[in-house]
């Protein structure tokens, strides 16, 4: 990145959610979110989305929430996938359920295919002027909404944040991480859907 | 050719908890029953992409949901479904609206014609052409079907005017 805007290392901001999320929370992440939580240790109720269709995160997300209205659903998406499904904040809002959290790791860049402009990012625009996306947020009325751009103040105001009312928003501004790749599936997908969807309904077939 | 109760008494006797779906000028018109129905929620998305997703979360969270989509909706949704159905495989099932197949007054020549059918073919989505009401049972029993099998499935319903 070479603005001058204050940004904190993706690693950082995973470690406050990993060591804040309840075991009972559901916690989905795509793309340079996934790779990075993935390295931080497997909980039964994880999904990293690998494979996924780029910008769908949110909205299985809503889903899961919709359907566990009692369990708090974490969704951590890139700004590249967010603007690919940038409708996806409207349609969480319009269902509004209060146990959604989604938290936009915004960095600026597709970063798993080589850093690339986004068409959000100051870069990526002929004005020069990044995607305001906390804006977008409250346009879209989400419940709750944060921007935080330093760790330590994010690892500090996170159980706030995650125990206000949702649907919420948490923007969060992220230093890409150069020459990273994008995530590797940790096991058969099939497989790993039945296992989640066991473990948030125990007794199901 | 179905109305709003009806298709609300089917799919609510199919178990079904939510319906994910964006409207066309028939689906849109079962809307209103569907949401007034205290035994399913209508779940309302900005483009058909985000429904395969909203429904695979339901699923995964043990609900148990549809998709209701017009079929220039299932052009939208490749990807989405690709992951869903294919990569993930859950067996979600969908009732798709087939523009113009009983009537082209509005849009003669509509290529929703020719490409539906093999697109369904091509993403390898089970599928059955309701052409009258009198097919209704065939709805539920291939949803029924395709559920016990954990396979996705669709039923795709003739339309008139777009
Ligand atoms: C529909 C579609 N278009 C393009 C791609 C290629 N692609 C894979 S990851 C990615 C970038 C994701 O960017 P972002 O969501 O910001 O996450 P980051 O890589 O920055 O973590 C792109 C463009 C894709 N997978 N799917």
């Amino acid at each position: 990145m070479s603005d001058a805007k204050e940004r904190m290392p993706l690693h950082d901001a995973l470690l406050a959610l990993h060591t804040a999320r309840r075991e009972d929370d559901v916690v989905i992440t795509s793309m340079g979110a996934a790779r990075e939580w993935m390295t931080l240790g497997a909980q039964s109720l994880d999904l990293p989305l690998v494979p996924s269709s780029m910008g769908t995160a949110p909205a299985i997300g809503l889903g899961v929430a919709l359907a566990q209205p009692r369990r708090r659903v974490i969704v951590v998406n890139g700004d590249g996938a967010m603007l690919m499904h940038l409708g996806s904040m409207v349609t969480i809002t319009a269902a509004a359920p209060a146990n959604l959290v989604l938290i936009l790791a915004d960095n600026e860049v597709y970063e798993v295919t080589g850093a690339q402009p986004t068409p959000g990012s100051a870069a990526g625009r002929a004005d020069g002027a990044s995607l305001d996306f906390e804006a977008m947020a409250r346009a879209c009325g989400f419940r709750s909404v944060f921007h935080f751009s330093n760790a330590v103040q994010w690892a500090q105001q996170i159980e706030r944040v995650l125990s206000a009312t949702g649907p919420t928003f948490v923007l969060l501004d992220v230093s890409s991480v150069p020459g990273s790749v994008g995530p590797r599936s940790p096991g058969p997908a099939a497989a790993r859907a039945r296992e989640l969807r066991r473990n948030l309904t125990p007794g199901i077939a | 050719m179905f109305s709003g109760s009806e298709i609300t008494a089917l799919f609510t006797s199919m178990g079904i908890t939510h319906v994910v779906s964006i409207a066309d000028s028939t689906i849109g018109l079962w809307h209103p029953a569907l949401e007034a129905s205290p035994d399913l929620q209508l779940v309302r998305v900005c483009r058909e992409g985000e429904a395969w997703a909203v429904a695979a979360g339901l699923y995964l969270g043990g609900a148990t949901p549809l998709v209701l989509i017009q079929c220039t909706g299932l052009f939208e949704s490749g990807d989405s479904l690709r992951n869903v159905l294919h990569d993930w495989k859950l067996p979600i099932f969908a009732v798709i609206g087939y523009r113009s197949y009983l009537n082209q007054d509005t849009l003669p020549g509509d290529t929703c014609l020719v490409f539906t059918e093999p697109l369904l073919d091509a993403w390898r989505i089970d599928y059955r052409l309701i052409k009258a009401p009198a097919q209704r049972d065939e709805i539920r029993a291939h949803y029924v079907a395709c559920r016990d099998a954990g396979t996705p499935g669709a039923a795709l319903i003739a339309e008139g005017k777009a």
